[in-house]
């Protein structure tokens, strides 16, 4: 028997997924660019309170400067507060809900359609009318009332937010499962005796991360637009500032100082289109199918 | 199965879901902090233990827990959905007095966005390389990344401020006297900029999901065939492939009605246009739960019919969905 001969170069080396994703996103010009904004974003959410040290809440001039005068780069607001010192301070509780609810999101997601997909029958059943029954729920509407209704403190916030968002991972996950449990490698793993713990969240689970990144990354987008949005209602807490409550607060004032709607409005519109761009990275990076065009 | 079964089971889901919503409602009544008592009090400007217990009384809230969520559910069906002291109205008619005005906003917003959406996919479909794409992606792009009450306000510092074509705010000018094109115009004026606002999120799902649609369509065998027949690529495209690309964008947007609801409440903030978001808005700030319960009902109540006519329309549309459900 004659061993089989191969060329060399006809067997690229194999690399870690995540080598092999990471240079698949690197090829993605704007969700590169868009990568280095948000991790300078996030910078600024965390060093920028130190490097710029102005109070948000302290009225430091007279209401109404305009942008580039008196020495506020970005003007003052109504009361006369920095404008840039809000911005600053805002864009933490933005990106800490966005990133928390996205967690609880997921996480809520996550479980309920590996649970459903897995399992099926009844469990299946039970779980995607669950499922049904919040998607029918307006997701705003609803948020407005628990916040309304329990309090308007960061973790009711991001509980109100997370509780009506996870539906969508919950399908894609389910979906992932009905396909991925019916494969040979999974059989295999049944049949040498792996319990159903380990199948689904060693065997199954793995495989079926992808979709589930890519929607991740899109549910910190959402949320930061859903507490924008709860924010500008005015159900926040009134101890920070965040973006969405700038824009409310200011909004009956736009015929004065336009500036200081559409600076907030700029900053959450820049966050949530970087996440997305890097999320579309993301989605060519790691679908296979994609990769061979 | 026939057609007749199929909408009866549908129905009973739906009942069965809006049970559901009245259920929740009924509990978060129950564990928020304070009841009817306390607001009755309040306006009042305060009262005793004994006249609370009496109120309590009169409105069975010393009952059990489930002898009054069943009162509460036989109450709902009848639609009453209790009394609003901050509106001194009963909840219902306030409901249903502000619930033209957003299913106006909501579909007009709805049909726009589906219209232009599937028009500028078929368009960048069919040039993929065209000018039309950049908008589409643009569109997406923007759609998704825009928190909307600030496009609404954008929109109105620009259109309605600066340069006075559009009227600042609410559905009317009550001035206006005429007959009844007079007034189509004035509402059609104060629709146009809520509208587009709220129409701008969706306008970016639909037409980068047609285009995704239309171009699949386009590759496939049948449409081959109808080319090779000789059809002409106008027909081959409106009279063949689009009704078969148009079922996905279809089912989305029969999913969309309860996003749309809550883009409403935002626009409706923002354009002080006068239905059910802006009642949400002011009846929260007033802390007046019986009205935000009942928007709550009356809102999933639109999406689940919304979803019930969306469903009855795609078996009208596409004959192969769902024979054996």
């Amino acid at each position: 028997m004659t061993r089989p001969f191969i060329h060399e170069e006809e067997t690229p080396q194999a690399q870690h997924p995540f080598t092999e994703a990471w240079s698949m996103f690197r090829k993605n010009k704007s969700a590169v660019g868009a990568l280095g904004l948000l991790t300078l974003i996030t910078f600024g959410a965390i060093f920028g309170p130190y490097l710029y040290p102005t109070d948000p809440f302290e009225m430091v001039w007279m209401p109404f400067s305009p942008p580039g005068q008196e020495g506020f780069l970005l003007g003052t607001d109504y009361l006369g507060r920095d404008l840039l010192a809000m911005i600053i301070n805002g864009a933490k509780v933005s990106l800490m809900i966005g990133l928390s609810a996205a967690v609880m999101t997921v996480f809520i997601g996550v479980t309920v359609g590996a649970l459903a997909g897995f399992y099926q029958g009844i469990v299946e059943e039970v779980l995607m009318r669950i499922t049904e029954f919040f998607q029918v729920l307006p997701t705003l509407l609803f948020s407005m009332v628990l916040v309304a209704l329990f309090g308007a403190s960061m973790p009711m916030i991001t509980f109100a937010i997370g509780i009506v968002s996870w539906t969508a991972v919950a399908r894609i996950t389910r979906s992932e499962f009905l396909r991925i449990r019916e494969l040979e490698y999974v059989m295999a793993s049944r049949a040498s005796g792996a319990s159903n713990l380990k199948l689904m969240v060693g065997v199954i689970l793995p495989n079926a991360l992808p979709p589930i990144i890519v929607q991740s990354a899109l549910m910190v987008g959402s949320a930061i637009l859903f507490e924008a949005g709860l924010s500008f209602l005015g159900l926040t807490d009134p101890n920070v500032v965040s973006w969405g409550q700038i824009i409310g607060s200011n909004r009956q004032y736009i015929l004065d100082a336009g500036y200081t709607v559409t600076i907030p409005g700029i900053a959450i519109f820049i966050t949530v289109l970087a996440i997305s761009l890097v999320g579309d990275g993301l989605n060519d990076a790691l679908n296979p199918k994609l990769r061979q065009r | 199965m026939g057609i007749l079964r199929i909408i009866f089971i549908r129905v009973v889901y739906a009942i069965a879901l809006l049970l559901a919503v009245i259920v929740l409602n009924f509990s978060l009544m129950h564990m928020a902090p304070g009841d009817v008592a306390d607001t009755i009090s309040q306006s009042m400007g305060g009262a005793d233990q004994e006249i609370l217990d009496e109120i309590r009384v009169s409105y069975g809230l010393d009952q059990p827990f489930i002898v009054q969520l069943g009162r509460y559910i036989s109450n709902v069906v009848q639609f009453n959905l209790g009394y609003s002291f901050f509106y001194n109205q009963p909840v219902t008619k306030l409901i249903l007095e502000r619930l033209p005005a957003t299913l106006l906003l909501v579909i007009t917003a709805q049909i726009a966005a589906l219209l232009i959406g599937v028009v500028l996919g078929v368009i960048s479909a069919r040039k993929p390389n065209g000018l039309s794409n950049y908008v589409v992606t643009f569109l997406a792009l923007f759609g998704y990344s825009a928190p909307v009450f600030w496009t609404g306000i954008l929109l109105l510092i620009t259109f309605s401020l600066n340069v006075h074509w559009f009227p600042v705010a609410g559905m009317r000018d009550v001035t206006i006297e005429g007959g009844f094109w007079v007034h189509f115009i004035d509402v059609s004026r104060h629709l146009f900029l809520p509208a587009v606002t709220l129409g701008s999120i969706f306008l970016a799902l639909y037409s980068r999901l047609s285009r995704a649609s239309m171009m699949e369509v386009l590759g496939s065998d049948y449409v081959r065939t109808a080319k090779a027949k000789g059809l002409s690529e106008n027909q081959v495209v409106y009279k063949h492939a689009l009704k078969n690309a148009l079922s996905p964008v279809i089912t989305l947007a029969g999913l969309q009605f309860s996003a749309v609801l809550s883009g409403a409440v935002l626009v409706e903030a923002v354009f002080s246009w006068p239905g059910l978001g802006t009642l949400a808005f002011q009846s929260i700030i007033a802390r007046d739960t019986p009205t935000i319960l009942g928007i709550l009902f009356f809102s999933a109540l639109v999406v689940i019919i919304g979803n019930l006519l969306t469903d009855l329309a795609l078996r009208l549309v596409d004959p192969r969905v769902g024979g054996n459900k």
